[in-house]
């Protein structure tokens, strides 16, 4: 796992969708409006969600368990999912 | 590591369909299993939702409820089986009115909605037959899959249909019909509403005489060379849906059922449809995806009692609660309707059988089958001691046997004749005595296909086992190059063919890559044209294409490049030999292999890191 440190909204976003891209790369974030389920939008199956999960938890260094995964539905609350996870620890 | 056996000595709270396993083998017919059925009224023959639905409909059990349907906001919808009966009259009666009948191909490509199960029973009762297709496939195998069918009517959603069908609906020659499930069919032309049709037409339906041998169910799956096959299946098959559920999934009338399947899979159907229907059961259908709490939560809230799921799923809940413990986010669920766990797939690691045990309090019974063989064929029973890592043993009825193998790695034909292998022990191809009702009837417009699977009077699997001095049968693997990932089955050959349209592939092979998780996951070797860069822009844009094609149920996930593939001497990709390699294993037989050696082109390889 990286050095965890504090992320902020506009930082937490990008590497989102930076993650989201490993796996569909060719994502078009222009269909995903911040409220959406992006896994619906972007066909993520369980595998694919899995996979984001992982590349989250190694790129903001922080612990991602499944209790968290209700906050990762939508690009709005992962993004405040990880800007909070980031400021307090894991 | 030998697993200890899991003893069943204790008697269970619900005695088990099936108590004594040799007794039953031993009395066992499946004309006196056709004799459970109820057949159609008059003797008017044999179908499947009139055992699934108009038997009960027309019972005492009409009010009680079928399908308690979960959606993804969490809202709980029950339909009860008498409502089941009219939503499908009026879907049968859908089908007459645009003047689809006997024979008639109808596709669904949708989600696991409420309307799925009327259109599928609806289709049944009206002899049409369904083809169900998996939602997460992308566009190339929808097409494909639909003009293999030669697909008359489709039911999917708006979403679906622009995605996956609307740019090739011209090309689709026998595509009369596209029915809209939900909003959106005024603004997609050449489409109707499946609700405005259905509020039109009549809740009484009666079903035209059906033989037990009429086409019911066409289902695709992948060989490792071609395109794919579509199984057909005939109504029949409800007996060994019926015994099947009753001996390896030990359904009672009082059970809630809940398959994890999606029905776009010959386990959704037979599984998650008709065969718990058939038992009077109810069924639970999450529209939802895979969420461990979810998963939980589900369980615990409709007070499931039999649970079917897969490898791959399990894999995840262990992960997430391994056996060391602790077991805070099961044990924070009230899971104490729950008697019966069953898992198919790919064959379940022993570590799984034994984390339900300890964590959930109930060992997973592994069972074996596949599209071909329409049910439940060699299982771990309620009432049986399970060797864990063991596939289990035949069911009544089912006659398997273990053939040796010959030089391609697929049992032995000599003058005709298999040989069996009696000694335990040994590894060889698992064959099915074919006269099980479920039998597949043949792969639809492909007679060569067909008849490979068959020799010396019995069906060929293609997958390895070995038997036990006991008759406990133990998977080992694939006898051919189909890929199972997260229990699907993959053909390598339609994943190469996609990814050879892309403009800079000039070849390549397509393995299963072991992975903890999925069991294995797609993985394709490229050789590149002239011009084009092994980079990772090259290789993102690959995946992106194969994904765009394909969907993520069949795209690879993972590229390697190589300008070196081995090729056989005639000319083809070995996998194989790939595959070996991948594993690090020795690579056997190699004297069908090209120049240069393997060795040479094992050294030549510009493979990079995924």
């Amino acid at each position: 796992m990286s050095q965890m440190r504090p992320l902020n909204s506009a930082e937490a976003l990008s590497l989102i969708k930076e993650s989201i891209t490993q796996i569909v790369p060719d994502a078009d974030f222009t269909l995903v409006e911040p409220d959406d389920k992006f896994r619906d939008v972007l066909e993520l199956d369980s595998l694919d969600f899995l996979s984001l999960v992982e590349l989250l938890s190694e790129r903001a260094g922080v612990l991602i368990d499944e209790e968290d995964y209700p906050d990762l539905t939508t690009l709005s609350d992962t993004t405040r999912f990880l800007v909070e996870r980031t400021r307090r620890g894991s | 590591m030998p697993w200890e056996t899991i003893r069943k000595d204790t008697p269970l709270g619900t005695a088990p369909n099936l108590r004594d396993y040799d007794k039953e083998c031993a009395s066992f017919s499946w004309q006196a299993a056709r004799g459970r059925l109820q057949g159609l009224p008059g003797g008017r023959g044999l179908n499947i939702a009139h055992e699934a639905v108009d038997r009960h409909a027309a019972s005492e059990r009409a009010t009680a409820v079928a399908l308690r349907c979960v959606g993804r906001d969490d809202s709980v919808t029950s339909v009860t089986y008498g409502e089941l009966g009219r939503s499908t009259a009026r879907f049968a009666n859908v089908l007459r009115g645009l003047g689809i009948g006997y024979g008639d191909r109808v596709v669904t490509l949708l989600g696991r909605c409420p309307e799925l199960y009327t259109v599928v029973l609806g289709t049944l009762k009206n002899t049409s037959v369904l083809c169900p297709l998996f939602s997460a496939f992308g566009p190339d195998p929808v097409f494909q899959r639909m003009t293999l069918g030669d697909a008359q009517v489709l039911v999917t959603t708006a979403d679906l249909y622009r995605k996956k069908v609307a740019a090739r609906r011209d090309a689709l020659a026998a595509l009369g019909h596209v029915l809209i499930v939900g909003e959106g069919a005024d603004d997609l032309p050449g489409t109707l509403s499946f609700t405005a049709l259905m509020a039109d037409a009549s809740d009484t339906f009666t079903i035209p005489p059906t033989s037990p041998h009429d086409m019911a169910l066409l289902h695709f799956t992948s060989g490792t060379t071609g395109i794919p096959k579509g199984a057909v299946h005939v109504h029949e098959a409800a007996v060994a849906h019926y015994m099947t559920a009753l001996y390896a999934l030990d359904l009672h009338e009082d059970d809630v059922f809940w398959c994890t399947a999606d029905p776009g899979w010959v386990t959704g159907m037979s599984y998650g449809i008709v065969a718990p229907l058939m038992h009077g059961v109810t069924v639970v259908v999450d529209e939802g995806d895979y969420d461990a709490r979810r998963w939980y939560r589900i369980l615990a809230e409709q007070r499931v009692s039999v649970w079917y799921t897969a490898p791959t799923a399990l894999r995840m809940l262990m992960r997430t609660t391994p056996r060391t413990g602790p077991y805070d986010l099961p044990r924070s669920f009230d899971l104490s309707a729950l008697r019966f766990i069953a898992s198919v797939g790919e064959s379940l690691n022993p570590e799984a059988v034994v984390w339900g045990r300890d964590v959930l309090g109930l060992p997973v019974h592994d069972n074996w089958w596949q599209t071909e063989t329409g049910a439940i064929m060699i299982a771990n029973f309620a009432a049986c001691d399970i060797r864990p890592g063991s596939m289990g043993r035949p069911l009544p009825g089912v006659e398997a046997a273990v053939l040796r193998r010959g030089e391609d790695g697929r049992a032995e034909v000599a003058d005709g004749h298999v040989t069996i292998l009696e000694e335990p022990g040994v590894e060889g191809e698992l064959a099915l005595r074919p006269g099980w009702p479920s039998m597949f009837r043949g792969y639809l417009h492909d007679e060569p296909r067909t008849a490979a699977a068959f020799a010396d009077g019995w069906y060929l699997t293609g997958d390895l086992v070995r038997r036990d001095t006991d008759g406990w049968y133990w998977f080992v693997g694939r006898a051919d190059d189909v890929i199972k990932s997260a229990g699907h089955l993959i053909g390598p050959f339609e994943v190469e063919s996609a990814l050879m349209e892309h403009p800079a592939v000039a070849e390549s092979g397509v393995i299963g890559r072991p992975d903890p998780v999925a069991g294995n996951i797609v993985k394709a070797f490229v050789t590149l044209r002239p011009g084009f860069d092994a980079s990772s822009a090259t290789r993102r844009d690959l995946l992106a294409f194969a994904r765009r094609r394909l969907g993520p149920a069949v795209a690879p996930r993972e590229i390697a490049f190589d300008q070196h593939l081995p090729h056989t001497r005639s000319g083809k990709v070995m996998r194989r030999l790939l595959r070996a390699r991948e594993l690090g294993l020795p690579e056997g037989d190699i004297s069908t292999l090209e120049e240069p050696t393997s060795e040479a082109a094992s050294t030549a390889r510009t493979e990079q890191p995924a």
